[in-house]
């Protein structure tokens, strides 16, 4: 009797220890070979979309935190920019080099987490520990000045919610100093390694063709070679004045996607640290001189009516709320006054800023870009984070659509996979560093 | 020459309307030309528009409250980006709300596979020559298609389990 094969369907997920993020794979093993794999998304649709439509503009803030939820920064950027770009104005210096720090503090997160999570399912728990502790001082640098470290809600059209703290510049100096030696450490416990190093080598391939036209951009295409980089080949903020390269790979394999992530997240140290230099001066927060006033004691105040000498004096609000005092707003503000909420001063203080603020505030009211259609792409830490925004004239937007870096990776799984053994699925899926929130939406 | 002049001069019979709002270049083309403007965009060496960087659609029912009427209810929306010449150019192409058909490009980019998957999703707008047309956010039981406009945001779906 002729012995029979036939290949064996394996599910993973929706919740696996090794899947960071809810997604499932149904998989056709000839043995350990794996023949077919479908990818079925979806468990973490939250209707990004669908609720951005229901609310204004400046509400849609807290729901792109949630987007790609390890460089959450980068997706507020990539918003308030799109709307920008609908209404047509222009940003102060200042809040373009605060924007383009956090993004980029953001963005060496994204890739820490990444490359260590990758490491810790190879085993490399150490690495993981190490990359983790590099984060954390990189999430203290965000906290000092968003009051977050993930959902933070930190930019706002026209500007930013708060200006640097005072002393910020040399304590990131010291937290880039330290995620340096991390980034020195984990070079040396794994690009040597030779466990590492065969899990990684000539695995997960995908050819530049391919990967172009499945429309995947960020490490992933440059890791085949291609140096296609938003913030080179359409420069926005200041991009354009900083000094960098675009590190590339050959083969497309996981381990030139960890190369080109290393190598990246040294050219974002890079760029922070030139940001600081050419950063414009604005006042620092933290160092109030003359008449200082409690905010809580000036909306009091207000409330009886009490405003002389609201203009004189100094409002002391929380480092990182004070991007709304009238000493800070206009660095990081732009001077549209029906874009930006005005200071907290001529809010509590005289009529004109009141109505200024309800007009931004009250349902039905609020920014009203003019009716048109706009797309901004920018540098997520996945690649090409783009909003596509749709407005009919009023202060909901009509459509906003997000062109999320991680969808066409995964489109792409399939091929990365098919060929490779059942084992490499684990660092392959970590070298594409899917994020389920911008996956699904 | 702009890819939007270029594309204009080719095809004018099949070109709608165009804008270039915000530096944005657009084109409106009628539904049965897109095959052939999507070839011209990828193959011609001047435009070489290798990446189909985004698809989506949008429904302009009750356009700004019902003040402005749009001949079709939807708009499919194409995002091509040539890596060559790094320049982009958007498509839109009008849908009918009652015959919601237009043609598939996954034979041109890899991409639109899963992009025109969550366009029928989210707006029930068929591609004809789709290898595989199923939801791929939303469950197959799925009623309705979420991001139509009247579709209510607050809507409730019946509750799915093992067929009884």
């Amino acid at each position: 009797m002729a012995t029979q094969t036939r290949s064996m369907l394996l599910n993973v997920g929706p919740s696996h220890p090794a899947m960071h993020g809810v997604i499932r794979l149904i998989m056709e093993l000839d043995g350990e070979k794996i023949k077919g794999v479908d990818v079925e998304i979806g468990y973490l649709h939250r209707a990004f979309e669908k609720m951005c439509e229901t609310v204004m503009y400046t509400q849609c803030f807290p729901y792109t935190d949630r987007l790609n939820y390890v460089s959450p920064l980068i997706n507020n950027v990539g918003f308030a920019l799109t709307v920008e770009k609908l209404l047509g104005i222009d940003i102060p210096e200042r809040a373009k080099y605060i924007r383009v720090i956090m993004s980029e503090i953001s963005r060496v997160t994204d890739h820490l987490t990444c490359i260590g999570a990758t490491a810790m399912e190879l085993g490399a728990m150490t690495v993981f520990l190490y990359m983790i502790k590099a984060r954390e001082y990189l999430y203290e640098l965000v906290e000092e000045i968003t009051g977050a470290r993930l959902t933070i809600s930190y930019v706002r059209i026209g500007g930013v919610k708060a200006d640097l703290t005072e002393g910020f510049a040399d304590r990131a100096f010291q937290k880039i100093a330290e995620v340096r030696k991390v980034l020195i450490e984990a070079d040396e416990l794994l690009t040597r390694n030779r466990i590492f190093f065969d899990r990684m080598k000539n695995v997960g391939v995908i050819s530049k063709e391919d990967a172009i036209s499945h429309g995947i951009t960020g490490p992933f295409l440059r890791s085949t070679g291609v140096a296609y980089d938003v913030r080179k080949a359409n420069p926005y903020l200041i991009y354009e004045r900083l000094d960098f390269e675009v590190p590339t790979g050959t083969t497309g394999d996981n381990l030139d996607r960890y190369f080109v992530r290393m190598a990246e997240m040294e050219q974002s140290l890079r760029m922070i640290e030139q940001c600081f230099q050419q950063i414009p001066d604005g006042a620092i927060s933290g160092e109030l001189t003359g008449d200082i006033m409690p905010a809580a004691e000036m909306v009091d105040r207000a409330k009886m009516g009490k405003t002389q000498g609201f203009m004189a004096s100094e409002v002391d609000l929380d480092p990182t709320l004070q991007g709304g005092t009238e000493k800070f707003h206009d660095a990081i503000n732009a001077t549209n006054k029906d874009v930006v909420l005005p200071a907290k001063e001529n809010t509590y203080g005289n009529i004109e800023g009141l109505m200024n603020h309800f007009k931004l505030v009250m349902y039905g009211h609020g920014i009203h870009p003019p009716m048109g259609e706009a797309y901004f792409p920018t540098e997520g830490a996945n690649g090409e984070l783009g909003f596509y925004i749709v407005s009919d004239g009023r202060d909901h937007p009509w459509r906003v659509r997000v062109h999320p870096p991680c969808f066409p990776i995964m489109a792409a799984l399939p091929k990365c996979l098919i060929g490779d053994v059942m084992a490499d699925l684990v660092p392959t899926f970590g070298s594409i560093n899917m994020i389920a929130g911008e996956l699904d939406r | 020459m702009t890819p939007l002049q270029r594309v204009q001069e080719k095809f004018s019979q099949d070109v709608i309307e165009t804008h270039a709002f915000r530096g944005d270049e657009t084109l409106l083309i009628r539904p049965a030309s897109l095959q052939t403007v999507a070839k011209f965009l990828k193959e011609t060496a001047e435009l070489d528009f290798n990446f189909l960087m985004d698809l989506t659609a949008v429904d302009y029912l009750f356009y700004a409250g019902g003040r402005v009427q749009k001949e079709f209810r939807f708009e499919i929306v194409y995002h091509f980006f040539s890596l060559k010449h790094n320049h982009r150019l958007r498509i839109k192409v009008p849908v009918d709300e009652k015959n919601p058909e237009v043609d598939s490009l996954t034979g041109l980019w890899a991409s639109a596979d899963w992009y025109e998957r969550e366009v029928w999703d989210m707006f029930g707008i068929r591609f004809k020559g789709h290898p595989n047309l199923k939801r791929i956010l939303m469950y197959e039981e799925f009623e309705g298609h979420a991001l139509r406009k009247d579709y209510q945001f607050n809507k409730r779906q019946p509750l799915i389990g093992p067929k009884t």
